[in-house]
């Protein structure tokens, strides 16, 4: 279980999540919101990539500012860009990089990349250099990279947002039959069928909580209330580096 | 296929030696044929070595197209060194010297093809083992070699994006049109490479 208590967090004197407490045990869990409305920010405090300027993150009890690294073995994280979350030159020992404190011999490492990879339908791919897979597989090998760690929780940041429709689907298909835990962050509101609970966050706060139907309704209807125009002038704001 | 981590997959007895065998092999072949004091002697050995090494490719299932692309680039320098030898005296020097660096690039491609990075990258930290005392984490070296590995694809691709960037609104890629996106460009990724290493616990 994830529990936040009275979260806020500010980059310099722009506050991006304001007093956000929750607890979050459901199987599967979306999160939607504008650009900039603080989400992405709230899915990195779940791992303590981002540790609060105040309130408490506590994963399975252990508080992320103090314990960030127990954190982030319990709970894993997959960025958008896979590109940059590929660390190793090469298929295999960018998916054995995340052993390499584990403790294992490396015959226990080869069988355990080697078995993830051929579930991710990359063995094929092992020995490969990684920058040359199709976007669709390098986001593939991202999840490997971190399923393979083994953790409880899986966080995903818009991870079809760079992908083709078909890729999409496949990562889709392969997020939703994870036996782990998910708190998946989209744009892509269909993703979210059938997920237990959806939060919408809007201006750094948890502006709705509840079932996918009712959540997409209330983030469409606060959309459609916000955005008037389709001039370019109705654009809404960046984040600058992050929401 | 190079050094960054395009290894070539194969069962010959090459790939099959350690990493560390192969470096020591490689740095005996290079310090012999240069020590060689013997002009008549190195004139003998360094093409046969050039030649052992070139065969060594298609018997160990690399074949001729990888040695060939290796020594291409070579090419330029080799024709200055050898013009550089001839004009200041020794034509023979000129092409022992030439055959001595097509060699060493041979057996450097030799080493290269049939190593993982991952052999290598464990080679270098038990190599910086002894520098624990001094407060070095050979983990932290064999880490940031293969992140220099990783990157080298990354800087090229974000390179030829802003020359693609500048030829799409009709300008040439003038370096200073170039370089400041590619490194602010740099700077974000490894931001993220960061973020991304410590989302995944390697901090």
């Amino acid at each position: 279980m994830i529990e936040l208590r009275d979260v806020s967090h500010a980059y310099g004197d722009r506050p991006v999540l304001r007093g956000i407490s929750l607890d979050l045990a459901e199987h599967r869990i979306g999160i939607i919101g504008a650009n900039g409305s603080g989400k992405s920010t709230l899915a990195r405090t779940l791992n303590g990539l981002v540790v609060p300027d105040s309130g408490t993150v506590r994963v399975d009890g252990r508080d992320t500012r103090r314990d960030p690294r127990a954190a982030r073995r319990r709970v894993g994280f997959v960025f958008s860009d896979a590109s940059t979350q590929i660390l190793m030159p090469t298929v295999a020992e960018d998916v054995a990089l995340g052993l390499r404190r584990v403790g294992l011999t490396a015959d226990e490492t080869r069988s355990r990349v080697d078995a993830v990879l051929d579930r991710h339908g990359l063995l094929d791919h092992r020995d490969h250099p990684a920058h040359l897979l199709s976007g669709g597989q390098k986001q593939m090998l991202a999840l490997a990279s971190v399923l393979v760690t083994e953790p409880d929780v899986l966080v995903c940041d818009e991870p079809t947002t760079l992908l083709d429709m078909h890729n999409a689907r496949v990562i889709e298909r392969t997020l939703r039959a994870l036996p782990q835990r998910l708190v998946l962050l989209t744009h892509q509101l269909d993703m979210l069928q059938g997920f237990d609970r959806v939060l919408v966050i809007d201006a750094g706060r948890v502006v709705f909580d509840g079932a996918p139907d009712a959540a997409i309704a209330h983030y469409t209807a606060l959309m459609d209330a916000r955005a008037p125009s389709t001039e370019p002038s109705g654009l809404r704001e960046g984040p600058g580096e992050r929401s | 296929m190079n050094v960054l981590g395009l290894f070539v997959p194969g069962r010959s007895v090459l790939h099959r030696l350690p990493a560390g065998a192969k470096l020591l092999g490689l740095l005996a072949l290079v310090t012999v044929l240069v020590a060689l004091d013997d002009h008549r002697a190195g004139l003998i050995a360094t093409p046969a070595a050039a030649l052992a090494c070139l065969c060594a490719y298609p018997a160990t299932g690399l074949g001729l197209r990888r040695p060939l692309r290796l020594l291409l680039p070579l090419l330029p320098f080799l024709a200055v060194i050898a013009l550089f030898q001839t004009l200041t005296g020794d034509p023979w020097a000129a092409l022992r010297v030439c055959l001595l660096l097509v060699a060493a690039v041979l057996a450097a491609g030799l080493v290269t093809f049939t190593t993982r990075v991952s052999a290598m990258l464990d080679l270098f930290e038990r190599l910086a083992r002894p520098l624990a005392p001094a407060g070095v984490r050979p983990d932290r070296v064999a880490l940031v070699l293969a992140l220099t590995v990783r990157s080298v694809p990354m800087v090229a691709a974000a390179w030829q994006e802003s020359r693609d960037a500048c030829a799409a609104r009709g300008l040439p890629a003038w370096p200073h049109l170039t370089v400041v996106p590619v490194i602010v460009g740099m700077i974000r990724t490894a931001e993220a490479m960061g973020e991304a290493m410590t989302a995944r616990g390697v901090d």
